[in-house]
């Protein structure tokens, strides 16, 4: 995929350059009566991003979203929008484009009325109007369906229309809440590409809400994953899926195997933990000192299995084969340990030529530290 | 400039509470009106009354007028209420629970007599009922009233069994169930709400019907509304406004009563 | 579909038969009757409509009806709207509180209801008094026997036909066409006209129509409340009996009055089938 490159910072920290941020939340919170939707949100969105909202429903992804867009007042914080703060203006004098999870097409208009709407709204002449509901009927792939109306079409079709309708007034800034979460697979992905061949062809800022993983993986430069009303962490799809820095992240994208334990020695940036298996050892990705309770994460793809007790290896960890799933491309081993743990480890189609394995036989497992991750234990116990 | 168009919004919002609140003054002073002159110790319609009084409310039960009026009104509005809860909840049942063609049709002319206006319902009904010998007696306004309230019945009922979950009956009848058994064991308890606020719905309209009564009673036979007309539009006294009072009061406790029943239901079956 | 085969259901039909053998007996068979007069008495043939449509008096009182039922209709939906609308977007206790009182006509007897606003807006009345005492008025003013008498007890006697159909579309509508609008740039008022009012307009249109053609026979509200300028067509069907007991007229009034009704209900269920195309 071809990404923005000039914006991405490789450690995921916030670059605090307002010069070529389009977006910024300061401490933004959101309180529901006595309910806490949103805990304090601090963002830039850089010019030209493309920057997901990633989190399970109820995190505090749309309510974000919708307190950028005006649709909400936030408690506290401020918003600012290419550096001005946007607080005291309603919605209608943001100028910022939204896709809405059903794409709230008005159902008495006609496409070319729904994708008009934003210009008549900002008096911009007939004729001026007709020409550029032509242009974007031709950018979203729907040249000729200007007279139908929207029960007439398909959900995709929907979509697109509702996505032209967000764009056609060229906001500087896109939010787009689930946009995808209405169609089925095959049209989500290909909408995916088509949103980012946007994206490029445009050059505007996207924030996207959705709480597909993949989804995000594929189309963002950065994603920010939201778990209670907070942001857990920030950053490329790469460091988020290889560095992450909490529990909660490295189990919400993808899937991992977590060991917890006591941090034991330090060395050259691993850190080494007691664990019920033995000594085990990981990058140190959270600061961790001698003494702090911690939780190793590590990801399936990356253990390598074995038959039988290999109690010489370093970081090894042993049980009884439970199960294998043929996956096509992959096979999934499940080991459960004599702490009763169960192991998750991938196996690529050419490990699996040479290792034929049984059920019931003992295996073990082992890993490069620089592929686990030693993780705080207060976040994972979260 | 933001500040401006925020006060427009505001303008629009306060309008609409303005509205708001003269609507509910309008729909609630007439009531309050009649309360007040029902206790009023004025022998005619001043507002606000001189003093505090029970008399019209003695007078309702002293007056052989007034009174003979209301047990008129009474003996109607028992047999037409059972009458039109019976015929109207067994038409809504065969209704819903049968397929055949016409049937959008028979609906129609079940509520018909709800959508024809009420004046041209009275002058049919008074030609034709003279002639059957059903005018100046209770019979003739029984059958009357009967008519004006089936429609009543046949909406509430069907409502409520067009929401009920069918499958409830076909598991009845797949377990043993006779049809008349599944009725009453199954479909009745679920839609007695609807039934019995039917039924208080045809007992409102029989109680207050006018039009239809004032062609075909006859002095003899004078149920009280009619009774009040003639008052109206000769001298009026706040008799009127005790027997209103009455009614309402009835009203609000069959209202009350149907949602208690109703809430009942609810929690059984939610249970 | 049921589990239970078509036959033994199809019994349940002949539960539908009692009710409508009373009502083509007593319903159906009278009102027959009566729009066969229209062309049977005195004579037969059309002389009965003639009159109707030719006599300026009779033209006189019909465009009447269709004014005070137009008129009707206006005010329920101006009062009424902004009703419907605090109702579908207000906080639950609100909306009961509201709904109870919007559902006060319906329990208090019309006869009542009527009798109260001859109290209220007689030249003695409570509202003269007031205004009197406020100095907004010098001298009582006639809200009574005349038109304006007529709006006030007709208005309030229908307002919840409107009010209901209109509250159950906007419970219905929902709130992101809104808020789509304003993201796109539309002023509250403007969001209003261009969105929330189209989509209403269904609700707004099966509301009105109930008002208006209700108000085209009333006859209590406007006998009591009105003056010898504001008679409305069952009145005078009630005094073709009444007075000169001529059943032909009766019969011909009965027949327009009726025919005006089913055009103005089909008409309406027409465009509302229409409209509602575009929501579904």
């Amino acid at each position: 995929m071809n990404k923005v490159p000039n914006v991405i910072s490789k450690d995921g920290k916030q670059e605090m350059s307002t010069a070529n941020s389009i977006l910024e939340l300061v401490g933004v919170r959101k309180v529901y009566g006595s309910a806490v939707a949103v805990e304090g949100v601090d963002l830039t969105l850089h010019n030209g991003e493309f920057l997901t909202f990633l989190g399970p429903s109820g995190s505090g992804k749309t309510t974000t979203l919708a307190m950028i867009a005006g649709l909400q007042m936030p408690t506290a914080g401020k918003i600012l929008l290419n550096g001005q703060a946007v607080d005291p203006l309603p919605p209608y004098k943001r100028n910022i484009g939204m896709v809405f999870q059903n794409y709230a097409l008005f159902p008495h208009m006609t496409v070319a009325g729904n994708i008009g709407f934003p210009l008549e709204m900002r008096g911009v002449d007939a004729a001026e109007r007709k020409r550029r509901i032509a242009k974007t009927l031709e950018l979203i792939g729907l040249p000729n369906m200007g007279d139908r109306y929207p029960h007439q079409l398909s959900g995709g079709q929907q979509q697109r229309v509702a996505l032209g309708r967000a764009i056609v007034f060229e906001p500087p800034l896109l939010l787009m809440d689930e946009p995808l979460g209405a169609l089925d697979k095959k049209l989500r992905v290909q909408m995916q590409l088509e949103i980012t061949r946007l994206h490029r062809e445009l050059g505007i800022s996207i924030l996207y809400v959705t709480h597909d993983q993949e989804e995000a993986l594929v189309m963002s430069d950065r994603i920010a994953v939201f778990n209670d009303g907070k942001i857990e962490q920030l950053g490329t799809a790469k460091d988020l899926y290889e560095r992450p820095s909490t529990a909660f992240v490295a189990g919400f994208l993808g899937e991992s195997n977590f060991f917890h334990g006591t941090v034991s020695g330090l060395s050259d940036g691993r850190c080494f933990m007691e664990t019920p298996y033995g000594q085990l050892g990981a990058f140190n990705n959270a600061a961790l000192q001698v003494g702090d309770e911690a939780t190793l994460a590590v990801r399936p793809e990356r253990l390598f299995l074995y038959r039988g007790r290999d109690k010489k290896q370093e970081n090894c960890v042993s049980g009884t084969l439970t199960d294998l799933i043929y996956l096509g491309q992959s096979r999934k081993c499940v080991l459960r340990t004599a702490n009763g743990d169960e192991v998750v480890a991938l196996q690529h189609a050419q490990q699996v030529e040479e290792a034929s394995m049984i059920i019931g036989e003992e295996v073990c497992v082992t890993w490069n530290c620089a592929d686990a991750n030693a993780l705080s234990h207060r976040t994972a116990s979260n | 400039m933001v500040a401006s168009s925020f006060s427009s919004g505001r303008f629009w919002v306060r309008l609409r509470l303005a509205i708001c609140s003269f609507a509910v003054i309008y729909l609630i002073a007439p009531l309050i009106v009649v309360l007040i002159i029902s206790f009023s110790s004025a022998p005619f319609l001043t507002f606000p009354p001189p003093g505090f009084s029970m008399q019209w409310y003695n007078n309702l039960f002293t007056n052989p007028a007034w009174f003979n009026s209301l047990v008129t009104s009474i003996k109607i509005l028992i047999p037409t209420s059972i009458l039109a809860t019976v015929l109207g909840t067994a038409a809504a049942y065969g209704l819903a629970r049968s397929s055949f063609v016409g049937k959008q049709l028979v609906m129609g002319l079940l509520l018909s007599p709800m959508i024809v206006p009420v004046i041209i319902i009275a002058i049919g009904i008074f030609g034709v009922f003279r002639a059957l010998g059903l005018y100046g007696n209770l019979l003739g306004l029984i059958i009357a009233h009967t008519i004006l309230a089936i429609p009543y019945v046949v909406m509430t009922v069907s409502g409520s069994l067009a929401v009920i979950d069918k499958r409830l009956e076909d598991a009845a009848l797949t377990l043993g169930a006779s049809p008349l058994r599944c009725f009453r064991r199954i479909t009745f308890p679920l839609i007695f709400p609807a039934v019995l606020s039917g039924m208080l719905f045809s007992m409102v309209v029989s109680f207050d019907e006018l039009i239809v009564s004032m062609f075909i009673s006859t002095p003899v036979v004078r149920p009280v509304t009619v009774q009040m007309w003639s008052n109206i539009r000769g001298s009026v006294d706040p008799t009127i406004a005790a027997i209103a009072t009455l009614l309402f009061c009835f009203s609000l406790l069959a209202l009350l009563s149907e949602r208690a029943a109703a809430r009942k239901v609810k929690k059984e079956v939610d249970e | 579909m049921n589990l239970v085969a078509k036959n033994p259901m199809n019994k349940n039909a002949w539960l539908i038969v009692p009710a409508i053998v009373v009502i083509l007996c007593f319903f159906i068979y009278p009102v027959s009757w009566l729009l066969i007069d229209s062309f049977a008495r005195p004579k037969w043939g059309i002389q009965n409509y003639e009159v109707v449509l030719g006599r300026f008096v009779y033209l006189k009182v019909l465009l009447n009806t269709f004014t005070i039922s137009a008129g009707t209709t206006f005010w329920c939906a101006v009062i009424g709207y902004p009703v419907a609308y605090t109702m579908a977007h207000c906080s639950k206790r609100t909306r009961r509180l509201l709904i109870f009182v919007v559902l006060i006509p319906f329990w208090t007897s019309l006869l009542v209801r009527t009798f109260a606003w001859m109290v209220l807006l007689q030249k003695t009345g409570l509202i003269n008094q007031t205004l009197l005492t406020l100095g907004v008025i010098a001298e009582p003013i006639a809200l009574i026997y005349n038109r304006i008498g007529v709006y006030i007890g007709m208005v309030q006697v229908l307002l919840p036909f409107l009010i209901f159909p209109l509250y159950s579309v906007m419970l219905r509508i929902d709130r992101n066409y809104s808020f789509a609008a304003a993201t796109l740039g539309a002023p509250p008022v403007r969001n209003f006209f261009r969105i929330y009012l189209p989509l209403t307009l269904p609700g707004l249109v099966s509301g009105g129509t109930l008002v208006f053609v209700s108000s085209l026979g009333y006859y209590i509200t406007p006998a009591l409340l009105g003056g010898p300028a504001d008679l409305m067509i069952a009145q005078l069907i009630e005094r073709q009996i009444s007075t000169s007991g001529n059943w032909g007229m009766a019969g011909a009034l009965a027949v327009l009055l009726l025919v005006v009704t089913a055009i103005c209900l089909g008409v309406v269920h027409r465009i509302i089938g229409v409209k509602t195309a575009w929501g579904r």
